[in-house]
């Protein structure tokens, strides 16, 4: 009973929070909504008994990717309002991909429905959390059976990141830069050491 | 007695009671260290500049801590006329919560933690990486320049020395075999204290300990020669002793952390088993040294300049920490000392 009571309060959070995001006026109030709701889906998480996502959610998404997006929002000079113009424009899109989110659920559920037992043709692909603990099995798991696919998915982050230096670095003229190696290998002449007192000065 | 009152009520409410009573517990002295931490800061720093520090308000000046909070709690809250009120409120609030949250996983001694979870290293990596947003939140909130440059330089300085933190624990927690805090502890006991294998990482974990926690000398987010004080400039009051209070609780947070990772947690000394004194007390001594340290750092080093900043966190620790890492798991290999395998 307690649980669920629990699950409904980070449910129904995450839920406001999402409507937040798209209804608030403010795009900085937007990202905290947000992360919000990235908060309330690791509490959920953490209610299923996967402790590592739900930590891992927090660390990821909540301590680095939205704090980089609240960084770029804030410096934005965005009108929400004249954002909001096209709205309709869009609306036949994104109806769609509503529906085919919500048929697909309903997939799911229907299947629950109708194959009550449908847990037992699933096999467990890791331990239950009493043999082993949540981030022991999925260790476990990850880097044995599904390696090459987590290398794979490494890899696309690593083209990722190669495209936004590609991207974003260019060359600029006419700029000093520091270079720390030759300031700590400069000879002695121009600086002197001197010993002091404790108590005294120079 | 409390057998007794056990008994009386459901035991679902006598839980709710004893870890009720467990928070304050840790809270409590807590808030008692931040203070006269703040008292250690200044006579340490009076020291080291051959002044005497506070020494007015009570005998050595030990209640100038009280003195500084009662000020702080008698001023005027001002809620600039521009700001966001609610984000404005909220920031240092958020910093002060995460600040207490986070001690929630921190062993004291064998058994004496409030949440023993299992994944105790990422819990604290969580908390500690949302601490920016009290800072960034505060600059964006106070609709003032210098407060908006001293959050935008603090989002970037904390999410970049994190990933090294993130780096160096892996290591630890590779060499220990477990994500839970204690075990890693106890881990230490049954080999030696991480910092004779790992110390590299132990000053390269303490240096991003004082940029996370915007310390001296990379206190840029409150660089007061060019942002005045940074985020916090428009705040006042109690709103501005939250901020202080949540800094100076992430700074003995990161002395805990380094004892535990480091320094063998409530272990003590090798050769001093056999003192009397209490796993706890090693604990507060080891974090006491710890402090020692940023406050001794605090007194010598100049300000880093901000590229100079990103580039050691970058440049520097970051593929130090990750060739560390790669080091460790192959020594591990190599040698067969994983503690866990199959």
């Amino acid at each position: 009973m307690f649980t669920a009571l629990i699950f409904y309060m980070f449910a129904s959070i995450a839920i406001a929070s999402g409507v937040m995001v798209i209804s608030s006026r403010n795009p900085v109030h937007s990202v905290l909504w947000l992360i919000l709701a990235f908060f309330n889906a690791a509490g959920l998480f953490l209610l299923l008994g996967a402790e590592f996502l739900a930590m891992v959610l927090v660390i990821v998404y909540v301590g680095a990717v939205a704090v980089l997006f609240l960084f770029v929002v804030m410096m934005l000079d965005i009108n929400m309002v004249e954002l909001r113009e096209g709205f309709l424009q869009y609306l036949p899109t994104g109806a769609l991909i509503g529906v085919v989110l919500l048929v697909e659920l309903l997939a799911m559920f229907g299947g629950w429905a109708f194959a009550p037992d449908i847990d037992a043709l699933i096999k467990a692909p890791t331990p239950t959390l009493d043999q082993a603990s949540n981030t022991v099995a999925l260790g476990k798991i990850i880097y044995t059976n599904y390696v090459y696919l987590f290398q794979a998915s490494g890899l696309v982050l690593l083209v990722a990141m190669i495209g936004t230096i590609l991207l974003t670095h260019r060359k600029r003229t006419g700029v000093r830069k520091q270079v720390v190696a030759d300031q700590v290998n400069r000879s002695t002449s121009s600086v002197e050491l001197r010993k002091v007192q404790t108590g005294r000065g120079i | 007695m409390v057998d007794l009152l056990a008994g009386l009520l459901p035991p679902f409410l006598w839980r709710l009671i004893v870890i009720v009573v467990q928070i304050v517990a840790i809270v409590l002295p807590l808030l008692i260290a931040v203070a006269y931490l703040t008292y250690a800061e200044r006579k340490v720093i009076g020291a080291i500049q051959l002044r005497k520090g506070p020494n007015v308000v009570g005998p050595f000046g030990l209640l100038q801590p009280m003195a500084d909070g009662l000020k702080l709690f008698v001023k005027e809250l001002i809620l600039p006329t521009s700001a966001s009120p609610a984000v404005f409120i909220g920031a240092p609030m958020i910093t002060f919560l995460l600040a207490l949250v986070a001690w929630a996983v921190i062993p004291f001694d064998k058994g004496w933690v409030l949440a023993d979870i299992n994944v105790g290293v990422l819990y604290v990596f969580a908390i500690s990486s949302l601490g920016v947003y009290g800072i960034i939140m505060s600059g964006w909130a106070s609709n003032s320049k210098y407060a908006f440059l001293g959050g935008l330089r603090s989002a970037a300085q904390m999410v970049s020395y994190e990933v090294s933190i993130g780096f160096i624990m892996i290591s630890v927690l590779l060499t220990a075999g477990s994500l839970n805090l204690s075990t890693i502890v106890e881990a230490q006991a049954n080999s030696v204290w991480y910092i004779v294998p790992h110390l590299p990482m132990f000053f390269l974990f303490l240096i991003s300990g004082l940029a996370e926690t915007n310390r001296a000398p990379f206190d840029l987010p409150e660089a007061e020669a060019e942002l005045v004080a940074g985020y916090n400039v428009e705040y006042s009051s109690m709103a501005f002793a939250l901020f202080f209070l949540g800094e100076y609780a992430n700074m003995l947070l990161m002395g805990a952390m380094t004892s535990i990772l480091f320094l063998g947690g409530w272990l003590p000394l090798p050769g001093l088993a056999w003192l009397p004194i209490p796993g706890a007390l090693w604990l507060i001594l080891k974090i006491c040294f710890v402090m020692f340290i940023f406050l001794w750092v605090r007194a010598t080093f100049p300000r880093y300049r901000y590229d100079q900043l990103m580039r050691l966190g970058w440049k520097v620790f970051l593929p130090f920490s990750l060739f560390w890492l790669v080091l460790t798991a192959g020594v591990l290999t190599a040698f067969d000392l994983l503690p866990n395998k199959g």
